[in-house]
């Protein structure tokens, strides 16, 4: 056992201390965390080594909660209490999620997102999806043996904003502060770049248990350009299961199986599939509770004719995306295979045909986006060394739109335009002295406006009131790095800004969030105002760490006024942070963030002004 | 946002201010500017300095569009030039233009509505070809004889056949869905 360390009194461990941070594979079959020590990306292991998490959350009658292996071992016992691929309901309505008569959970069709009824009650996909990140963020905390500064989460590249949001709500419930919702894609090209030192235009494919991406990326000294993104946020090794377990009921001619009969049958179909992947032929055998015996055999090429037109569904998306990108599939140098359900053969020989190539699988399929995605939490948490010098240029998977009258959608913000992005638009009044306006946020590629998916609804009042058409709303979008858009809306003729508030479609208010806070809290028998305190503090400790490192390297930006209110504002900030106030420390915090604002304004200027410098400096060389 | 408006993004790249584009140099300035603004840069840092990275890299992203489409390029220049573009309230065009439009745009309704992928990818090169034509004017107009009269009626030129090759873009993807 290796000794603990224990550091002199008022003396810090370390100058500069490596912050813990981590990547996590929020999959929809199996979740991963993984984080970079020394240098390498690991993946983390639960007391009993095992790296995969299976994403499945059984709720008890006695109140606990299990996470992972334990909850599967029971899905066929408790199916209706043990929730498998959550992942499929985030961000999403009843009507959106296929096969649910196959499901055995009791699922309340609430406007908005799907709900639950459990033993525990109505539970949220979101709640869920925090259990998952809970028990890792908890591995990851005993494993590296401190508090997260934070994770990088990583999202399907064609989530929505819906799905998206509801991603990171799922972590702010876990307590769990998120550096940037990557696209796993993405993770997955950083990893395999940055390890094969590769240059030219990947494909990556991406089929995981429950959704297909297909992102297509430029990669050059250092930067990692996504070009195009395409895919299909229903469709994934899951389904492959599903036709096999739908062969298998056909085949045995078996009486509708009970929702214990169908999970059984369905984890059966599952673990043919996989034995497919390395046999030629697999066995299913079953004792049903009924009294009836499947036993059946499949052969790889049966299971291939079978999910033919699921392997030919993914490949409209590459199309898509090669199209997008105005590339042809000749002009990529390699297609990495990225999700546990690209093992099956007849995928690979399929994009070995496609692309004329052998797709590049000297990676693990499982693991590379968990691993990239450390990598990435590893430099955003502000452990960057000198060899870190990489970039990531990301996209929006799908386009950003209001509905305009006769219910058609106006693109605001196009699909595959680079992140972050703003775009405004304006509107004018359709009535003499008209002075309110509804606007309808929606996302997707399709002209009507019931064919895409709505993201919000929001009014605009107190617009004077003119005669028709001659108001001029500008409604303003911004797209941020984690892909999430944010709506304002004013009217500029006379001036007047009115106030918007947004209600998201298919998210949690902020109201619902505060409240699964405080149950999960309860629940947990922490101390919310603790950990309230705790996170204040560790902020404020960052910013004022942040601050002093600015003037250390630009304080000569400063004059000696600014100087002294800077300082002044830190060792304010310093005092209330080691008193038991939190909002006093926020105030704090923010009173430092006005005072430092000119000078953060001043520094990103120069640092642009010496790229520019530096880049002028290149040209003139050649 | 503190960022200076007087700035055009021709200054902000480090590039002249003319049509013709060293597109690798475009690529280059994108790239060097944005591994200083980009957020993934200010993550570990305070909102104050998340929220500036946010507003500057979506400004380098914004003119990173603008020099990198022609036709962005082209009506950002005469806007810079103080010469209007817009189809509102400038729409006298030569009646063979207009010709030409309605059968380009006959061509395609007609492939369209028959389903003919092959005719619609070949009305798409046909188009290209020919807008490639026209930008090749436009840079004469913009860069050699300064003629941003001539080099706005162009422009709108070049935003019809944007619009007709767009239609034939969701044309073909229909017909493939």
């Amino acid at each position: 056992m290796a000794l603990l360390q224990i550091a002199e009194p008022g003396m810090s461990a370390e100058p500069h201390k490596h912050r813990l941070a981590v990547g996590i594979d929020l999959g929809t079959t199996n979740s991963l965390v993984a984080t970079v020590r020394n240098g390498i990306a690991v993946c983390l292991a639960d007391e009993t080594g095992r790296t995969m998490l299976p994403s499945v959350v059984r709720y008890r009658a006695d109140g606990s909660i299990e996470v992972g292996h334990k909850a599967m071992a029971a899905q066929a016992t408790d199916a209706r209490n043990t929730i498998v691929s959550v992942k499929r309901f985030m961000g999403r309505g009843l009507k959106d999620v296929a096969h649910v008569e196959t499901m055995p959970y009791d699922f309340e069709d609430t406007a908005g997102m799907v709900r639950l009824r459990t033993v525990q009650g109505v539970k949220s996909p979101v709640e869920v999806s925090a259990e998952i990140l809970r028990t890792l963020r908890k591995r990851a905390e005993a494993s590296l043996g401190g508090e997260l500064v934070g994770a990088v989460i990583t999202v399907p590249a064609y989530f929505d904003d819906a799905q998206r949001q509801a991603t990171k709500d799922a972590a702010r419930l876990a307590g769990l502060p998120v550096l940037r919702l990557l696209n796993e894609p993405t993770a997955a090209a950083v990893a395999y770049g940055l390890d094969n030192a590769a240059e030219g235009v990947y494909a990556v494919y991406d089929l995981g248990g429950g959704t297909f991406d297909l992102s297509i990326l430029k990669l050059s000294r250092g930067v990692f350009e996504v070009l195009s993104t395409n895919g299909d946020a229903a469709l994934g090794g899951d389904d492959f299961d599903h036709r096999l377990f739908c062969w298998i009921l056909d085949k045995a001619g078996v009486a509708p199986p009970s929702l214990e009969d169908a999970r059984r049958l369905q984890m059966k179909a599952r673990e043919a599939k996989e034995l497919l992947s390395v046999c030629e032929e697999a066995t299913v055998h079953v004792h049903l509770s009924s009294g009836e015996e499947v036993d059946l055999v499949v052969t790889r090429d049966e299971f291939a004719d079978m999910t033919r037109h699921l392997v030919q569904k993914t490949l409209g998306p590459v199309r898509k995306a090669l199209r997008d990108a105005g590339l042809a599939a000749d002009e990529v140098k390699g297609v990495v295979m990225v999700g546990g359900a690209t093992r099956m053969p007849h995928i690979q020989h399929a994009i070995a045909e496609f692309f004329g190539q052998e797709p590049l699988t000297n990676l693990d399929p499982d693991k590379v986006v968990a691993l990239g995605a450390a990598m990435q939490a590893n430099v955003l948490a502000g452990n960057r060394r000198d060899e870190d010098d990489w970039l990531l240029l990301d996209v929006i998977p799908l386009s950003l739109g209001l509905e305009t009258m006769g219910g058609l959608t106006e693109k605001v913000i196009p699909r595959n335009s680079t992140l972050p992005i703003a775009r405004a638009q304006e509107f004018t009044t359709f009535k003499d002295g008209q002075t309110a306006m509804a606007f309808h946020v929606v996302q997707g590629e399709r002209e009507l406006v019931t064919d895409c998916r709505s993201l919000a609804r929001f009014e605009l009042r107190g617009i004077p009131p003119m005669v028709a058409g001659a108001a001029r709303i500008r409604v303003s979008f911004q797209v941020d790095a984690d892909g999430l858009l944010s709506v304002a809306a004013r009217e500029m003729s006379s001036g007047v800004e009115a106030s918007v508030l947004v209600k998201p479609s298919y998210g949690l208010t902020d109201d619902e969030i505060a409240g699964m806070l405080k149950s999960g809290v309860e629940h947990a028998g922490d101390d919310m105002l603790a950990r309230a305190l705790r996170e204040q503090q560790v902020e404020g400790e960052r910013v004022i760490e942040a601050t002093e490192q600015a003037i250390a390297k630009d304080g000569a930006l400063l004059s000696a006024d600014e100087r002294a209110t800077i300082e002044q504002s830190i060792a304010t900030l310093r005092e209330l942070c080691s008193g038991k106030d939190h909002r006093a420390i926020k105030s704090g915090i923010d009173a430092l963030a006005r005072a430092t604002d000119g000078f953060a304004a001043r520094r990103m200027d120069n640092s642009i002004r010496s790229a520019l410098a530096g880049h002028k400096v290149d040209e003139f060389e050649v | 946002m503190s960022i200076d408006p007087t700035q055009d993004y021709f200054t902000l790249f480090g590039l002249p201010r003319q049509y013709a584009l060293d597109e690798g140099a475009l690529e280059a300035a994108w790239h060097e500017l944005q591994s200083q603004v980009h957020p993934d840069r200010y993550a570990h840092l305070p909102d104050v300095d998340k929220r500036r990275s946010m507003q500057w890299a979506t400004r380098v992203n914004e003119g990173f569009r603008i020099l990198k489409k022609p036709l962005a390029r082209a009506q950002y220049l005469l806007e810079l030039a103080g010469v209007d573009t817009a189809l509102e309230t400038n729409t006298v065009m030569s009646p063979e233009f207009l010709m030409e439009q309605m059968e380009w745009r006959e061509a395609v309704e007609e492939a369209r509505a028959a389903g003919e992928v092959d005719e619609l990818e070949q009305l798409h090169h046909r188009l290209q070809t020919h807008a490639r034509e026209v930008r090749s004017d436009l840079a004469l107009q913009l860069d050699e004889a300064h003629d941003y009269t001539a080099a706005a009626d162009t422009v709108r030129r070049l935003m019809f056949i944007d619009k007709l090759q767009q239609e034939i873009d969701e044309a073909l993807l229909a017909l493939e869905e």
